[in-house]
This record gives structure tokens, C-alpha cells and sequence, in this order.
């Protein structure tokens, strides 16, 4: 019996690191750089919505798939991103490309419900509801600047969502979730891969909200993210390498999901419209 | 909704990041440059009137404003602090606006 367990063992610690390397390397090998192989940038209509030319070749996604971009704002945006590049392509720097590129290829393979899953998982750690209870400055820091968005949201979806000092955080009814995981099925895959990638790097459902609905601008929806590290600078001081690096690399990915969801959901937010009055 | 300042300016914005992007001279050739002046266009009212979709556009704009501001901002700290490997002692002191101690008869083994 023994033996033969640590056969398997032995086994499936050499197939899995192998399987491994290859997972990460078909995907990290994408995010470094590479040399520029083209000279024009070009938009063509195809027949799945806006495609993208490299000189003559057609822009595909990392599996493979002709890429194409559902507007045609959010093409002209990717096809800037590709065509400012200079002597080498800085993936890093194409965060609509990325986005586009994982909502097609979609290689986490979720479907709609995991991601509304997930997007509802950070409201019950929602940063905005987490408090401290010293220092005194960032308390009244937290409640001065967090307590409106909560408010608002509180009003714009007609929820209970709460503060909470505790380290288990706020209790959030059922209730308020059905009424955003319903709020967020109304939204197309793309959308919601938007949303979700929006709440994963501010760590906060109630913020992304307020910037979906144009409530709040990026500046702002970053600034409030980040209250405690702006509350630190100031009084400790601000290191650039590590602070600004860190804000600058926040507000683009959060820029860039944003619009990435605006762009992509047109007609959800013509359904907005209706309700905000 | 929140508040954007003047569209006018988030135009200027967004005109500089192209150009910082494209160069002066190129900059008006591209897709990019004729799809943000004919959106504005389209959406110019002259009448101050509450005008949702305006409205939208201004925040579509601000939104892209600030990621291609952020982007070079991030891409420029990045060429400075973190795509040139490791530092030298000296360059790592340097960072913090300290230097080196010189030691006049060398370090002893060399």
C-alpha cells in the first residue's frame, strides 16, 4: 500500500510542476516585451465587430482568435495603445488590450455567475466598511471621506450595507446582495469582466459602483482606495519608487477598467438612465 | 454625478497626451486624434442645459484622460527604478540622498 502511494506521489509531483511551467509560461512570456514588428495601425470591419491591423496581419489574442473589439471606441482606443508603442511593445502599458484579450479568449474559463460570485465576494470585506478605531486623524479621515459613498450607494440601490470597526467586518443582508448580483447579471460577460477586474484592484464593490455610474472619477475612486496609504504619506513622507509607482500603476489599471466597461456596455447604461430619475 | 471641471480642458488634457504619444507633427493624423474632436464636436450644446449624454462623454473622456496620463507617469517610473536589474551599492545609496564612505588607502584587499 505504501509504496504504491508514494509512487503516485512521486508521480504527481513530476507531471503537475510540469504542467504548471507550461500554464504560466504560455502566459507569462506575453507579459514582458517584445520587439516591434510592425509600422501601421489600422481598424477594419469584420464580421464580429472591429478588428485590428498590424500592417497587413490581423491582430489575434493570445490563443489565437482574430481579436475583435465590440465598439468602435474601444477599438480606436487598442489600436492607439498599439500604435504609440516605439522600439519595443510594452505589454504592460496595453491594459485594453489585456482586458479585450481575456474577455475573448477568457482562459479562466468562468461563466457569468462565477464572476458576479466572485465581484459579490469583496462586499463583505468591502474596504469603504472596514474602520479603525485609532488613530483619531484616520478615524475621522474614514468617516468624513468614506461615510458619503456608502450613503449614496446606500440611496442609489436602496440597501442596507453598514460600517463595521470589528475584524469580521460589517454584516451585509442577503438582502443588498440579491439586489447587486441582480444588478450586476443585468451587465454583458464583457462588462462584468470589467467590473470585476475594477473591484479586484480597488478592493471595493461599493467604490466600483460609484465609478460604473459615474459618481465618482478615477481620481477620486483611487484616492479613497488607498485612504490609510494617503494618510501614512502624509505623515511619514512620500517615497517615489514605491507610492507614486504604486498610484500611477492603480489609477491606470482602474482608468482602464472603467472605460473598458463603459465602452462595452452601451446599452446597459442607457438603462441607468431611466432609473437615476 | 461627479464633478469634472471645464470639457474644454479635458480636451487640451487629452490633445497633450496624444501629442506626448505621437510626436507634434504626427499627432493630428491619427485615429485616435479625429474620433476624440469629432465626438466633441458632436456633443458641443451651446445652451447651458443639463445634457446627459454630454455628461457621459465628459466622464468617457476624463476616464481616458487619466489612464493615458497614468500609464506614462507609471511607465516612466518605471523605466527609473525598476527595468535596469539591480543596483550598485553606490546607486542604492544614492536613492536616499546618501553616499558612500571614501577610504583614502583603499579597502585593504585589493
Amino acid at each position: 500500500m505504501l509504496p504504491s502511494l508514494l509512487a503516485i506521489t512521486a508521480r504527481r509531483l513530476r507531471v503537475f510542476p510540469a504542467a504548471l511551467c507550461a500554464q504560466t509560461r504560455l502566459y507569462a512570456a506575453a507579459a514582458t516585451e517584445r520587439k516591434k514588428f510592425y509600422e501601421n495601425v489600422s481598424i477594419s470591419h469584420g464580421e464580429g465587430g472591429f478588428e485590428i491591423n498590424l500592417d497587413r496581419r490581423k491582430l489575434r489574442t493570445p490563443q489565437g482568435k482574430i481579436f475583435t473589439a465590440p465598439s468602435e471606441a474601444l477599438a480606436v482606443a487598442v489600436a492607439t495603445e498599439w500604435d504609440c508603442q516605439r522600439d519595443v511593445i510594452k505589454f504592460y502599458t496595453m491594459h485594453l488590450t489585456t482586458l479585450c484579450n481575456t474577455a475573448l479568449d477568457n482562459p479562466t474559463l468562468r461563466n457569468k455567475e462565477q464572476l458576479i460570485t466572485a465581484a459579490l465576494k469583496f462586499l463583505e470585506t468591502d474596504t469603504v466598511c472596514y474602520r479603525v478605531e485609532e488613530p483619531p486623524g484616520l478615524v475621522e479621515l474614514q468617516r468624513n471621506e468614506w461615510d458619503p459613498v456608502i450613503e449614496w450607494a446606500e440611496k442609489r440601490y436602496n440597501v442596507v450595507i453598514g460600517s463595521s470597526t470589528s475584524i469580521q467586518g460589517p454584516i451585509i443582508p442577503t438582502e443588498t446582495k440579491d439586489v447587486f448580483s441582480r444588478h450586476l447579471a443585468s451587465y454583458n460577460s464583457w462588462g462584468l469582466l470589467g467590473i470585476e477586474f475594477i473591484i479586484s484592484q480597488l478592493k471595493s464593490l461599493v467604490l466600483t459602483m460609484g465609478l460604473i455610474d459615474r459618481h465618482l472619477p478615477v481620481e477620486k475612486a483611487v484616492l479613497l482606495s488607498r485612504l490609510e496609504e494617503e494618510y501614512q504619506i502624509q505623515r511619514w513622507g512620500n517615497v517615489e519608487w514605491a507610492h507614486d509607482y504604486d498610484l500611477q500603476e492603480l489609477r491606470s489599471r482602474t482608468a482602464a477598467g472603467t472605460l473598458f466597461v463603459h465602452l462595452c456596455s452601451e446599452s446597459s447604461t442607457i438603462k441607468h438612465k431611466l432609473l437615476q430619475d | 454625478m461627479a464633478a469634472l471641471g471645464s470639457p474644454l480642458r479635458t480636451f487640451h488634457g487629452l490633445l497633450r497626451e496624444l501629442r506626448y504619444m505621437n510626436g507634434v507633427t504626427r499627432y493630428r493624423d491619427t485615429a485616435a486624434y479625429k474620433y476624440i474632436r469629432e465626438q466633441f464636436r458632436r456633443n458641443q450644446v451651446t445652451e447651458e442645459k443639463l445634457c446627459r449624454a454630454q455628461q457621459e462623454l465628459h466622464f468617457q473622456a476624463s476616464t481616458y484622460l487619466c489612464l493615458l496620463h497614468s500609464v506614462r507617469n507609471h511607465d516612466m517610473l518605471h523605466q527609473e527604478y525598476h527595468a535596469k536589474g539591480e543596483r550598485s551599492p553606490e546607486q542604492v545609496a544614492g536613492l536616499v540622498g546618501l553616499k558612500l564612505p571614501k577610504q583614502p588607502g583603499g579597502k585593504g584587499w585589493e
